[in-house]
């Protein structure tokens, strides 16, 4: 079966040589370059073009309906609605100017194809509309530079201490994560202090990490407040995603680096507006970090404020015995 | 002899000095010089014989590269599935059952990118054309250095050496993406290819640093010094403009690179720490400590910007030069079109922390990069703005060349477009490391780079090989390519909104992305097809290039110096004087001359007046 598709191949090759010989000998013959580009030829592929932009406008618009329903979800974060509305806002930017600079390009290229006797415009330059095309695009992208910039801030802005304080810690090919507890205050940790089952190498000696409360299975955050997650990583760079919520950020080993927001949709209200009955939220690691980078994922469950105490109280404590009588 | 490409050598003295010095190029010297083989065809210090070893070299890299992208592609179509091909080509070992291992998978990924993105791009852009048009088209002998030009080409042959032998390996070749982050690319105990695979990796890309440097040094100082006389710099075609910024850019940013990947040689072998710090892996905690990943980050991203443009530059300056020519109308705004080059190549330095935006930096940092990098869209936009105004009122004559080059527009603006929500920090953050990043900069390096280099392959072939391609083969080539390239990377920018992560072996994971699979499936289609097309292309180069029919001296009535020369390959390009130039390169269709084009070596007539001189 093998021999056969290699033999079809190769003699179909054969074939292509000897036909592009037969035209070349029969052009010979009849005393023309088969390789002159005539007017012929220009009316094709001017044609083509033509045929090609409307494919284009038809085919990438077709994409933008019927994919539409393929992206994410509306956002589930405060900043990601602001987020949302920019992207929006860059897109259509975007289309506009994809659409019509393609759609010039491609009605010059049909418009003025070679035809014989034709002769081209000298038009060396003309420095009014280079101002022109200099110009425009420089106050559109001011623009968005503006609304950019303004957003990024207000985003990456560090949150307060007073913010619930939640760290995530990222190895090959795991999520952890460890909740400040009542003190709003994260333990000490240590690379060196790594052992057995201190898999975050918390140190023990640190009064504030007795009531941190370390979970690997789901993360917990309460609807409707702020939460601001410190990232560690123990081995390589990961990446902490957070689609839904419009969050990321790098997770790099010798480094804190923090992201906060503020949860607006639950779990179950998520599950009403996308359809989906098992629908959860997830985070997923977004930075190549060896073999199982595809598969490094935990679970985020976003519930009412009630049922968040609930779980907390449910979990054991990192040092249960040295809790402080009267927390801060 | 006669299987040669330079046959009818023996029609004139075949002579020159090697180490051609400042010249200035009037003077002939016919003493007699004696070439082997190997000082001929193989060491080679002419630098039409280099354009042409780096074209091939590219070209297979290139066929190499691809057939690894239509391995994986198989894979995140179908995943899981067995294919007879992945076995064939990957072997028991990495392609078990006709099924990609994982570890293997982000070797393809990552060696694909290295390759296409240095090899091809940079090695077949930069180091056929420049070697090819520079000494032509300023009307010189040859470079500065043939000696070091012909180092250029063998540091390059080492380096594309070196990256394949790395995949033979036992552990398999680098893997931490084409990227190489540390801790990941410096750790063994993190992956496997980050052992001898990583340390092959890093020989590689020095040879290939080696060979740029080399390259761009004798670019430089051959377009400044070897002009031939009245060659002004604006009377420079565009194409020696971009090879000249190019150049600049890559003497400027290659070291650094080179910087960065002797420190992680150092973290790797000699216990530095200068990217390490507080690891715990295989067990224990790493003694090195203090350093920063995102120190290569940096160091990494002073290079890896430039780079694009390094690679983009050549293809745009190409295109200049088709367009203009199968238009039959001067450039529209050559002094822009250089303003806007040294617009570009400077800008190109201040905007690497874009690729960083989610590393933590302090955001007002970020917030000068999102100011910068958007500032780079206006001069692209002036470019592209410019070449669709070349075509208003001209007279087109579609070479496939010319297909090629017009297409190359069309994909700079829709790549470019993408590039503005990414350069956007605030819309970074949902789509960073996403496939709309590989949507991205596939359309703006992979396709329009690649159609650029097409282009020229075309366009030039004449004067690499002293043959035509076939005309037809070249536009069903062009137009299933051009298809495809939409077909491949439109689809994936809305997997990249919709959260879908690179550098996955699979999705299947995540049940959020069970829905997109079928896009996959498109992209995966699309792609067969493309790598499909590109067979037409191998057949029609090869073949041409032995059987071919001859190109007359001038077929496309061009001005530019490089059509002046016989159509024989001649040492020295010239037999006799160097040419005189007295005017810019864009006389076409000049109001009131007979024929539509006027070469630059035609004087200006009384009153005339050169058209690149007024603005």
């Amino acid at each position: 079966m093998k021999f056969i598709i290699y033999a079809i191949l190769i003699l179909a090759a054969a074939a292509l040589w000897q036909l592009v010989r037969v035209v070349e000998l029969a052009a010979k013959l009849k005393g023309v370059d088969p390789n002159k580009v005539t007017e012929r030829d220009n009316r094709m592929n001017g044609r083509f073009f033509l045929i090609f932009l409307i494919a284009l406008w038809v085919t990438s618009l077709w994409q933008l309906y019927a994919f539409s329903d393929d992206l994410l979800p509306e956002a589930a974060s405060e900043h990601g609605v602001k987020i949302d509305w920019l992207m929006n806002f860059n897109m259509i930017i975007v289309w506009i100017v994809f659409l019509l600079t393609n759609t010039a390009l491609f009605y010059m290229a049909w418009k003025y194809y070679g035809r014989d006797g034709q002769r081209a415009t000298y038009y060396p330059h003309n420095n009014k509309l280079e101002m022109l095309w200099t110009g425009v695009p420089a106050i559109v992208l001011f623009i968005i530079i503006f609304l950019g910039i303004r957003l990024w801030n207000s985003t990456l802005a560090p949150a307060d201490s007073s913010v619930r304080l939640i760290e995530i810690y990222a190895k090959q090919f795991s999520w952890t994560a460890r909740y400040s507890g009542e003190d709003n205050r994260l333990g000490k940790s240590n690379y060196k202090m790594i052992f057995d089952v201190n898999t975050l190498g918390v140190d023990s000696s640190d009064q504030a990490a007795a009531d941190d409360v370390i979970v690997s299975d789901t993360l917990f955050i309460p609807v409707g407040e702020e939460v601001n997650f410190r990232f560690r990583s123990q081995d390589v760079i990961h990446s902490a995603y957070f689609p839904h919520f419009r969050a990321q950020m790098n997770v790099v080993p010798g480094m804190e680096t923090f992201f906060h927001f503020k949860p607006t949709k639950t779990t179950a209200q998520m599950r009403e507006i996308t359809g989906n009955p098992a629908f959860d939220y997830i985070l997923l690691c977004n930075k190549i970090c060896g073999a199982s980078h595809y598969n490094m994922q935990m679970k985020i469950y976003v519930g009412e404020k009630k049922d968040y105490d609930a779980f907390m109280a449910r979990r054991v404590k990192f040092l249960p015995g040295k809790i402080a009588q009267n927390p801060k | 002899m006669a299987s040669d490409m330079h046959a009818h050598s023996d029609l004139h003295a075949d002579s020159l000095e090697h180490d051609a010095h400042v010249h200035h190029g009037h003077d002939d010297h016919d003493h007699e010089h004696h070439e082997t083989f190997i000082s001929k065809y193989v060491f080679s210090m002419d630098h039409k014989t280099i354009s042409r070893q780096f074209l091939v070299t590219a070209v297979l890299m290139a066929v190499t590269a691809m057939i690894m992208s239509v391995i994986f592609r198989l894979q995140l179509a179908w995943p899981g599935e067995k294919f007879a091909f992945i076995n064939a080509i990957m072997g028991d070992k990495w392609g078990p059952d006709g099924v990609l291992d994982p570890n293997a998978y982000m070797a393809l990924v990552t060696i694909h990118g290295t390759i296409m993105v240095f090899m091809v791009l940079t090695g077949g852009l930069s180091g056929t054309f420049s070697n090819l048009l520079i000494p032509y088209q300023i009307g010189a002998r040859d470079m500065a250095s043939g000696f070091l030009n012909m180092l250029s080409y063998w540091f390059f042959f080492l380096s594309s050496l070196t990256m394949i032998i790395s995949l033979f390996i036992e552990d398999g070749a680098a893997s931490g993406g084409w990227t190489v982050y540390p801790p990941l690319s410096a750790l063994e105990k993190a992956m496997p290819g980050s052992g001898l695979g990583m340390t092959l990796w890093l020989v590689s890309m020095s040879f290939f640093i080696i060979s740029s440097l080399l390259g761009g040094l004798n670019y430089i100082i051959t377009i400044i010094n070897m002009r031939t006389k009245g060659m002004k710099m604006t009377r420079l075609p565009l194409t020696i403009w971009a090879f000249f910024v190019t150049a600049i850019l890559g003497v400027l940013s290659f070291p650094v690179l080179f910087s960065c990947a002797l420190l992680l040689i150092f973290d790797r072998s000699f216990g530095t720490s200068f990217y390490l710090s507080d690891i715990y892996i295989g067990g224990e905690a790493l003694s090195q400590s203090g350093g920063s990943p995102i120190l290569f980050e940096h160091l990494f991203w002073f290079l890896g910007h430039p780079e694009v443009y390094i690679i983009i530059l050549p293809a745009l300056g190409l295109t200049s030069e088709i367009i203009s020519v199968n238009s039959r109308k001067p450039i529209f705004g050559y002094r822009a079109m250089v303003t806007s080059i040294l617009a570009i190549g400077f800008l190109s330095f201040i905007v690497w922390g874009h690729h960083m935006y989610m590393t933590g930096m302090n955001p007002f940092l970020g917030s000068v990069f999102v100011f910068t990098t958007l500032l780079i869209a206006i001069p692209s936009a002036v470019k592209a703005f410019n070449y669709i105004t070349t075509l208003w009122k001209g007279n087109i004559q579609f070479t496939p060349a010319m297909l090629f080059a017009v297409a190359l527009v069309s994909t700079f603006i829709t790549g470019g477009v993408t590039g503005i929500i990414l350069a956007d920090s605030a819309l970074d953050i949902n789509v960073h490391d996403t496939y709309f990043v590989v949507a991205h900069f596939h359309i703006v390096m992979g396709v329009s780079a690649i159609l650029g280099m097409l282009a020229g392959v075309y366009h030039w072939f004449p004067k690499l090989f002293l043959r035509h391609m076939n005309k037809n083969l070249g536009y069903l080539h062009f137009w299933l390519t051009l298809i495809s390239a939409y077909g491949v990377f439109m689809p994936m920018h809305f997997i990249g909104l919709a959260g879908v992560p690179r550098r996955y072996y699979t999705n299947v994971e995540f049940p959020m992305f069970d829905h997109l699979q079928n896009i996959n499936v498109l992209i995966t289609c699309f792609a067969i097809l493309g790598a499909c097309a590109q067979v037409i292309f191998l057949f029609n180069f090869f073949y041409s290039m032995f059987r071919g029919p001859k190109s007359s001296q001038n077929p496309y009535g061009s001005n530019t110096l490089e059509w002046t020369t016989p159509m024989a390959h001649t040492h020295g390009n010239w037999p006799g004087a160097l040419p005189e130039v007295h005017r810019w390169p864009y006389d076409y269709s000049k109001p009131g001359e007979e024929k539509d084009f006027i070469p630059q070596t035609v004087p200006l007539r009384e009153g005339e007046e050169d058209g690149g001189s007024h603005h």
